[in-house]
């Protein structure tokens, strides 16, 4: 899940934007459909100021709605509010600065389990995420997941949007090799993967060290064979038949693959994909706007679908969004200051636009965003619409915690496929490894 | 007038204030003088150094404060066979990419010894490896052995002497191979204008007397040449083992330590398990086993190469 953004992509949406500024809003709040509800009584503290960080933008207009945004509530509130966009890589570790060291920014947008690790630092925001979910019709599975302490109702987190990376495909290779889209069943996708092969338009799936793509691609293959790194108690249960029958599985899927997918990184199948030399991969939108706001590729984003992946097992396809969650820290002396603002980035006003800044590439964690106008701009995007409405999220489906994120970081799951791709060790021995290293980092402590 | 000369002497002495007999005072001096430079190593060597090693004895994680947990890092670690597979290849590719750069540097360092045409521009351009920055040469690299785009692979295609791409990081051996290849051309350029520095201290006066007696072109090399060469041959080889030894950026960026692990080094396992994987403790633990080694490889360049009696300013007898 590369971002790759162009000039032109920032143009497009740029022009989107300022006819929304022109009049869009009244059009944007008509489409989405709120529920009556009461805000929480927070009166905002004297002399408030608030220091925000949060990851940086995948597209210029997010970070230039995001600032807007922030602006009209100093206009409206008087609260200065800085706001400061850190790479991807280093959010988690300033996080964890910031929790250990009780100082620095009030609240940050950090990423799926990061609330759950610093919980004991946190301010906790269950009447916000109450109000916000009743208004705007509640909070979708993967948002409540994220946003909620395992098994309460206590909010420690407040999900902002998730990026999520299903199957992208060539149309006229999938059609070429006789299927109208990928089939939702084991068997038929691998028959799919075959005759992509043997028509030389091979699939690929990235199985090296990739955080994202590596890890949504292993993550499939075990969870549709229905197996999980974890139960519902955080007992190890990698080791299962389930997980074993998928690595199975592989050994005959990944003879399909283009080769070296083992070397592969996140951005190798996006570079391979726009080379023609890849036609079934997963991914994020990024590769899709990528291929779309180049001429020399415009063709293959004609030519490019999106569907969820492969079921598999399950009744609902596998796939866990890369979630941004917001939190208040406990050492910031405006914690009200902290929730009216996040409140007010989740009212339409400001996050309807926010949302069609985005284009797609974060998707909402409320029902009544789903009407949000970003969904009609690009029928091919619109998959993107149902990326929070997902039982499925890393650590699946033990409690959040660090271990299941340290597990992820780790490439256990990629790795253990990887073992049995390359023909370096069985499904057997490639699961009591996992086994082995995910027992590490779910020790008790 | 006595009187006179006995009073200046005693003004003078009287002049002597106590910051002047201060600064006078020899062991006063060593301590100020050492201040800064110990000053500078407490807080940036010591002090990170003794965190390292105590946080080897941890279990803290990114985001939680550990406790002391006694030797459960190193023990876990001892079973673990990704550890072990670190181990190896650290040492295998000390060990061999060394070889290659001691062998071709000197061999480089030879040739450039003779009288060439653009003799100092030659020299200029040897350096370019080492002068580019690693991590601009670990993305040209990653970018030549990719499974895809690889400028080799289509040079061979091209050239009709194969049919697919080479697999150059795909797989455990290839990728190791490829590794250490990146990892010679980044060095020989220092060993090899290390050790030219060294040949051109040597005297023209031992050669021609070699000559005069009718020793052959090896014969040179191997009685005259080598044993010069030797004192800065040990310096160099301490260094290039140091820094082959705890080598990181080329592996992080060309495999980041894949294809399954099979390519870790000490540093990138420990950089994985502590920042990305969050285990402070184990990540510390890794870079603590390390210490052994690079201490072994320094006596062993230290002892084996570089106890000449004439490197100490005396005849060798």
């Amino acid at each position: 899940m590369a971002n790759i953004i162009t000039r032109r992509s920032i143009l497009g949406a740029g022009a989107g934007l300022a006819a929304l500024g022109a009049g869009g809003q009244a059009f944007a709040q008509s489409r989405i459909r709120t529920a009556p509800a009461s805000p929480p009584n927070l009166p905002i503290e004297n002399g408030a100021s608030l220091r925000m960080l949060r990851p940086v933008r995948f597209v210029q207009p997010d970070e230039e709605v995001f600032r807007a945004n922030c602006a009209r509530f100093t206009q409206q509130t008087g609260v200065q509010v800085r706001v400061d966009f850190v790479g991807w890589e280093d959010i988690t570790q300033q996080t964890a600065v910031t929790a250990n060291t009780g100082a620095g920014p009030d609240l940050i947008i950090g990423f799926n389990e990061a609330p759950h690790i610093y919980a004991d630092k946190l301010v906790e925001l269950t009447d916000i995420a109450e109000y916000i979910g009743t208004k705007y019709r509640g909070w979708l599975t993967l948002a409540q997941r994220y946003g909620k302490r395992h098994g309460t109702n206590n909010w420690i987190g407040l999900p902002f949007g998730a990026s999520g990376g299903p199957l992208v495909w060539r149309k006229s290779a999938v059609n070429e090799a006789g299927y109208q889209a990928p089939p939702d069943d084991h068997a038929g996708f691998l028959d799919l993967c075959r005759k992509l092969k043997a028509n030389n338009k091979p699939p690929g799936f990235a199985l090296g060290n990739a955080v994202g793509d590596g890890n949504g691609f292993a993550n499939w293959l075990v969870w549709s064979h229905g197996g999980y790194l974890v139960d519902e108690n955080n007992n190890v249960a990698i080791n299962s038949r389930n997980t074993i029958e998928a690595l199975n599985y592989l050994r005959d899927l990944y003879p399909t693959f283009v080769p070296g997918t083992i070397a592969w990184g996140d951005i190798s199948n996006n570079r391979a994909y726009a080379a023609n030399e890849l036609f079934l991969t997963s991914n994020g939108v990024s590769l899709y706007f990528a291929l779309k706001n180049d001429p020399a590729t415009r063709h293959i984003a004609d030519d490019t679908e999106h569907t969820l992946m492969p079921k598999g097992r399950l009744t609902q396809s596998p796939m866990a969004g890369l979630t941004l969650n917001a939190m208040v820290f406990r050492h910031s002396r405006f914690p009200n200051a902290a929730k009216a603002l996040l409140t007010f980035l989740m009212e339409t006003e400001q996050y309807d636009p926010w949302l069609q800044a985005n284009l797609g590439y974060w998707s909402q964690p409320l029902e009544a965003y789903s009407d949000s106008a970003v969904w009609d701009s690009d029928p091919k995007v619109r998959i993107f619409k149902d990326v929070m409405r997902t039982e499925f999220y890393i650590g699946y489906k033990g409690p959040i915690s660090q271990a299941s994120a340290a597990a992820n970081a780790d490439y256990i799951m990629v790795q253990m496929c990887a073992s049995v791709a390359s023909g370096q060790a069985t499904p057997e021995a490639a699961a009591r490894e996992a086994e082995r290293r995910a027992a590490r980092f779910f020790r008790r402590r | 007038m006595s009187a006179t000369a006995a009073e200046t002497w005693r003004r003078r002495a009287a002049e002597q204030n106590w910051l002047v007999r201060l600064f006078d005072n020899k062991a006063f001096l060593i301590v100020m003088c050492l201040l800064p430079a110990v000053g500078l190593l407490t807080v940036f060597l010591t002090y990170p150094l003794g965190l390292g090693v105590w946080l080897a004895f941890t279990d803290t994680t990114i985001g939680q404060r550990g406790v002391f947990v006694g030797l459960e890092n190193f023990e876990f670690l001892f079973s673990d066979p990704i550890f072990w597979n670190a181990v190896f290849f650290s040492v295998f590719y000390t060990g061999v990419a060394t070889i290659g750069k001691f062998a071709l540097g000197l061999w480089l360092a030879l040739l450039l010894n003779n009288h060439l045409p653009f003799k100092s521009f030659l020299r200029a351009i040897i350096l370019l490896p080492w002068i580019v920055p690693t991590v601009l040469s670990a993305i040209a690299f990653w970018w030549i052995y990719d499974p895809q785009f690889s400028i080799i692979s289509w040079v061979l295609i091209e050239l009709g002497l194969r049919e697919t791409n080479v697999d150059f990081i795909n797989t455990a051996w290839p990728a190791r191979w490829s590794l250490i290849w990146a990892n010679i051309w980044r060095g020989i350029p220092f060993v090899a204008i290390s050790l030219l520095a060294g040949l051109q201290t040597i005297s023209p006066s031992l050669y021609e007397a070699a000559m005069l007696d009718g020793a052959t072109a090896w014969q040179r090399f191997r009685y005259v040449t080598f044993p010069m060469l030797l004192p800065i041959l040990a310096i160099v080889m301490t260094f290039s083992i140091i820094f082959t030894f705890t080598d990181f950026q080329l592996v992080y960026a060309i495999t980041r330590g894949g294809p399954v692990n099979s390519t870790h080094l000490l540093a990138t396992l420990a950089f994985q398990r502590g920042i990305p994987g969050g285990q402070l403790g184990e990540g510390a633990a890794i870079a603590v086993s390390m210490v052994p080694f690079l201490v072994f490889a320094t006596l062993f360049s230290y002892f084996a190469l570089a106890r000449r009696k004439w490197q100490q300013g005396e005849t060798n007898d």
